[in-house]
């Protein structure tokens, strides 16, 4: 739309940047709170300005954590959080692929029902579910380990029904040529089906790098030794101290740490996210 | 190099739905056969089934000697042409070509000397390393040939392939198809639902009315004698004026219906076999009103009302008509350009 209406203008750049606001400012109040001393944050008025115990306290973090709260050093978190959003992204991705792949391209008996039965459980999400699978984990002795973290969360209807959604768009005639020229269905799916769907497949990594990256619940269920504490849950054992302030620096410099990789991945991955959720190119 | 052989070719739908209804058909060795027929006439799904896109429900399908009903598109031997190209993407030029000997598993050297040489054919060889989106309408065309060129195959099938380019484009790959089918004479079986198309590219046509033959002929055969009222409307245009019998009255000689074979009731007229001035042979004499004139530069057509019966019919000519519209004129057509039909088989009658 090109419109010149300076009014309109205005206020679209108005409602913009409140959004940014609102996003943002908290973000950069937890980045000046982890530069300060730890009773900065809370006697009263709020510094916005950076102070100068920046070093100290993201060092801290890293390097030994913090005792009073129970949990490892951040790095080793970090380290976790990492393995267990890459385990995700990448199963969710080739589950679902390969799932979409046989509703697609296969006519075999049941095929819709199939379909949505995936599709069904979407409604049942892993907070839905966590006492039984909880059991089920249990039972196989997955409990503090990585399988136990993302075998239960790799399942994905989502990401099953948006590259149903990507294949359906794709011309037959691209199937049909190639086996023409003699490829099978498996040969098709590498060397045709899986290039023309990189767009897609690195726009649901973002999104799926994230969804493991910020599960809260699970891992705290399923992790009793400090060796498989992630991130996001580490952060809210920080807080649990019982007889005095919790230390808020401390606090944000790991909270802004566990900001950093998914905001990397997305950066990293900005321009071909983009393109995978708008463009379709055939 | 092989014959393409049809018996009884059945292609049923789940629901009854009869696509194909047992087709009988014989591609001689080296021969260039376009089906063509109104859309959802069967003519895509009867390739498909040569292909082995689609199944066969009955009948057999021999491509040379051999039976190959049940065979996987790429144990055909064949090559096709997409209407959408179907060009991989993600692939050069190059690779294009080259995937379907890749996975035949030719040689790299054999696969580039291929490549080359269909390329070079083809007049695409600047374009080897480029990907698909980056070459125009006509160049992705020559790209989809190419592909079937590099394979060599026993047969080419042609799902018109045509029909995404510009008029201008389509005349000039019409013709090279046409040329490089000749020279390699390869058996090619052409889908098309343009009748201009099928007319010059055609060894023989088969002309398609609701998963039928109509006729099947040469273009010429076709044209000057269509076998049916379907065959006569669909090839020629502008199309063929169907006059019923008693509308006709001719002013020299009452006595027209005599000199037609019997169930006659329907006369097929080309639109430039009526003429302005009385021919020598024998001929027709009709008074008709006109009611257009449209002038195409190099060809005029004139569109009438006969008298007393408001039956309207068009007329192709080269010049223009001393009449004004709304003007009374008198047409002729000579005996031997009647076309006679029985409307209630459609069939001719003579």
């Amino acid at each position: 739309m090109v419109e010149n209406r300076p009014f309109l203008d205005f206020m679209t750049h108005l409602v913009l940047i409140t959004g940014v606001i609102v996003v943002a400012f908290p973000v950069y109040v937890a980045f000046i709170a982890s530069t300060h001393e730890p009773d900065a944050f809370v006697r009263g008025v709020m510094p916005l300005l950076p102070g100068d115990n920046l070093i100290e306290s993201y060092s801290t973090m890293l390097k030994s954590g913090l005792d009073i709260g129970g949990t490892p050093p951040v790095w080793l978190m970090l380290g976790n959080s990492l393995v267990m959003a890459l385990i995700v992204a990448f199963g969710k991705i080739f589950i679902s692929i390969l799932s979409a792949f046989a509703i697609v391209y296969f006519r075999f008996p049941f095929r819709i029902l199939a379909f949505w039965i995936i599709f069904i459980t979407l409604m049942l999400p892993v907070e839905v579910r966590i006492i039984p699978t909880y059991e089920v984990v249990a039972n196989l002795g997955m409990l503090n380990s990585y399988a136990g973290l993302t075998l239960p969360l790799i399942a994905s209807a989502t990401a099953t029904f948006l590259f149903r959604q990507f294949f359906m768009t794709v011309p037959d005639e691209l199937m049909e040529a190639s086996r023409m020229d003699g490829a099978g269905p498996m040969k098709f799916f590498r060397d045709i089906l899986i290039p023309v769907s990189v767009t897609n497949i690195s726009a649901l990594f973002v999104i799926m790098f994230i969804y493991g990256w910020v599960q809260y619940l699970w891992p705290l269920l399923v992790t009793t030794e400090e060796g498989f504490y992630t991130i996001v849950m580490g952060i809210k054992r920080l807080m649990a101290t019982a007889d005095r302030e919790p230390a808020w620096n401390l606090i944000m410099a790991t909270v802004t740490l566990a900001m950093l990789p998914p905001v990397l991945v997305v950066l990293f991955m900005q321009r071909l996210f983009v393109k995978g959720l708008t463009e379709t190119e055939k | 190099m092989a014959s393409i052989t049809l018996e009884g070719l059945k292609k049923t739908y789940s629901g009854d739905v009869h696509a194909v209804q047992g087709i009988d058909l014989t591609i001689q060795d080296g021969e260039l056969v376009v089906l063509v027929g109104p859309s959802g006439c069967g003519k895509s799904t009867l390739l498909r089934m040569v292909a082995g896109l689609e199944t066969i429900t009955q009948g057999t399908l021999k491509i040379g000697h051999q039976v190959v009903n049940t065979l996987e598109p790429a144990e055909r031997d064949i090559a096709m042409v997409f209407q959408n190209y179907a060009l991989y993407p993600h692939m050069t030029v190059y690779n294009n070509l080259a995937y379907g000997l890749k996975n035949r598993g030719f040689k790299k050297e054999e696969i580039k000397k291929r490549v080359h040489n269909a390329a070079k054919i083809l007049e695409i060889d600047d374009f080897l390393e480029r990907k698909p989106r980056r070459l125009s309408g006509g160049q992705r065309q020559r790209v989809a040939m190419g592909r079937a060129l590099v394979r060599d195959p026993k047969v080419f099938l042609f799902d018109e392939p045509l029909s995404n380019l510009d008029a201008k484009l389509r005349v000039q790959m019409r013709v090279e198809i046409k040329k490089l089918q000749r020279r390699l004479k390869t058996t090619s079986l052409y889908v098309t639902h343009d009748q201009l198309e099928a007319m010059t590219l055609g060894d023989r046509l088969v002309v398609l009315n609701a998963g039928k033959i109509e006729q099947v002929g040469t273009p010429m055969e076709i044209y000057s004698r269509p076998a049916t009222m379907f065959v006569a409307g669909f090839i020629g245009s502008p199309a063929m004026n169907m006059v019923p019998l008693k509308y006709i009255q001719d002013i020299d000689n009452k006595n027209l219906s005599l000199n037609l074979p019997a169930p006659t009731d329907t006369l097929g007229i080309r639109p430039d076999a009526i003429c302005l001035s009385p021919p020598e042979s024998p001929h027709l004499t009709i008074e008709a009103t006109l009611e257009l004139f449209e002038a195409a530069g190099s060809e005029s057509h004139l569109y009438i009302r006969l008298a007393n019966s408001e039956q309207p019919a068009v007329i192709r000519t080269n010049g223009q008509p001393p009449q004004h519209e709304g003007e009374m004129l008198r047409v002729y057509v000579a005996h031997e350009a009647l076309h006679p039909f029985d409307s209630r088989t459609g069939k001719r009658t003579d």
